[in-house]
């Protein structure tokens, strides 16, 4: 099996650690806003959609850096939330787990909006006339139908918080034990001599921790698709 | 005793239709496009009137002038549609409960055993609606529509999806419900043959407007102006 030291071990945790709280904080908003692309018209929503799309295109290392001087200490966000509610990003875990959030968001909504396009709305109607309000109309009859692209999107933020690296270096650094995810640390070992061997044990983990994210995916979407064809 | 008094403009088409319903089976009764959909969704309030008043007896549901336009989950109105509109999520028994469930109704053992015995879905229950026949989906749409209790059911061309084999296996249940559960009903189609069967009154509409309202002498006379 493969001989993870200590050190490497702190990474994996690490990473998977930021992977899932990204996730998890991101997918509310996530929800919210594909909801509100998918059925609401509204001035500037092409705007909108764009900003959500742009950490997708810019480079990384210009979302880093947006980042840093919004959520740093001394940034315009960063320096009120410390201040006034003792919350800090910048260098720190949470901060990785921002700016894989962040990263990961344009993933997350995109499935999960085109589920909801795909939603027959006539069905939100039937639901209405049988007493339900909003609310419930989203609980009850669009969360559940639209729940493949909320799996898809939910492993395709993970997959990417995972994974990332040039926002996360440049906004928190590269502190083992802290912001020292797997990307980090498989770029560390490639820097300094025979760190091949570690860097390799670093890639298998990361294939293998992808793969099982999109296995899982696979099953769940299919779980999830299946109900709604058949017993 | 439903009150409708309306008026709507939806591009070149405009329909204007005063009529009222007792008890028994209304039916609303014209060619395709007369707009008797239009009507049946202002009613339920999915569709709102450019004008007008919808009072169910003392309930306002709808007053342009008052400003009222209850939205549809406070009307109370089960909608049978024409296709069916099962959830596709939900087991039978959870579609038939929906509606109770929704309207803060407590369980009532009795009336679920009774509304699935009058449309005989016992043995569809623990199913899922994408392995039903649209004979069967219609008779659950019907069930989950009365198990809310509603102050009035609406019924849109509840058989024209479904081939002349289904509409026979359906047309007796709505027969049953007509005389077994004292629902009053909007029963929407364009096929005077069914309506002779169950319809108690007939509102005849043409062309946006109403025509005639009165019985169901009422069908002879508009299938023969059909024919001209």
């Amino acid at each position: 099996m493969l001989d993870l030291s200590p050190d490497e071990w702190i990474a994996i945790r690490l990473s998977l650690r930021i992977a899932v709280v990204a996730t998890l904080v991101a997918l509310p908003f996530g929800i919210a806003m594909a909801w509100l692309l998918a059925r609401k018209s509204f001035w500037g929503k092409t705007l909108l959609d764009g900003l959500v799309h742009l950490p997708l295109v810019l480079p990384p290392v210009v979302t880093g850096y947006l980042l840093l001087i919004t959520f740093g200490r001394r940034g315009l966000l960063g320096a009120f939330l410390a201040d006034q509610l003792g919350i800090v990003f910048s260098f720190r875990w949470t901060g990785a787990a921002l700016a894989c959030g962040i990263m990961g968001f344009p993933l997350l909504v995109r499935p999960i909006r085109l589920a909801i396009e795909a939603i027959d709305t006539r069905l939100e109607e039937a639901a209405s006339t049988l007493g339900a309000n909003g609310v419930w109309v989203f609980l009850t009859v669009t969360l559940p139908l639209a729940l493949p692209g909320l799996i898809a999107g939910t492993v395709l933020c993970f997959a990417k918080a995972l994974g990332e690296f040039g926002a996360t270096i440049t906004f928190v650094a590269n502190i083992p034990g802290e912001t020292q995810t797997i990307s980090a640390a498989i770029y560390t070992f490639t820097q300094v001599p025979n760190g091949d061997a570690a860097a390799g044990r670093l890639v298998l983990v990361a294939i293998a921790i992808s793969l099982a994210a999109l296995v899982a995916a696979e099953w769940l979407s299919r779980r999830a698709g299946m109900r709604f064809h058949g017993e | 005793m439903l009150d409708v008094d309306v008026e709507k403009r939806l591009g070149d088409f405009s329909l204007s239709a005063r009529f009222q319903t007792g008890n028994g089976v209304t039916a609303v009764f014209g060619p395709s496009g007369a707009g008797k959909t239009t009507l049946v969704n202002m009613i339920a309030g999915l569709v709102a009137p450019d004008r007008g008043r919808i009072a169910i007896d003392e309930t306002v549901l709808f007053d342009s002038t008052k400003r009222i336009d209850l939205p549809p989950h406070r009307r109370r109105i089960g909608y049978v549609f024409q296709e069916g509109r099962l959830f596709p999520h939900f087991s039978v028994a959870h579609n038939l409960d929906y509606g109770r469930r929704m309207c803060g109704l407590p369980p009532d053992r009795a009336q679920m055993a009774r509304i699935v015995g009058l449309l005989d879905i016992g043995q569809l229950l623990e199913r899922r609606p994408g392995k039903l026949s649209g004979g069967e989906r219609q008779r659950i749409a019907i069930g989950r529509a009365l198990l809310m209790r509603p102050r009035l059911l609406l019924l849109d061309e509840p058989l024209a999806s479904l081939d002349i084999a289904r509409k026979r296996e359906i047309l007796p249940y709505l027969e049953r419900l007509r005389d077994e559960v004292g629902v009053p009903m909007v029963y929407v189609s364009h096929q005077a043959a069914e309506l002779r069967r169950i319809a108690t009154s007939v509102v005849w509409i043409k062309a946006g407007r109403v025509e005639a309202a009165g019985g169901k002498e009422l069908l002879d006379a508009a299938d023969a102006d059909a024919v001209l």
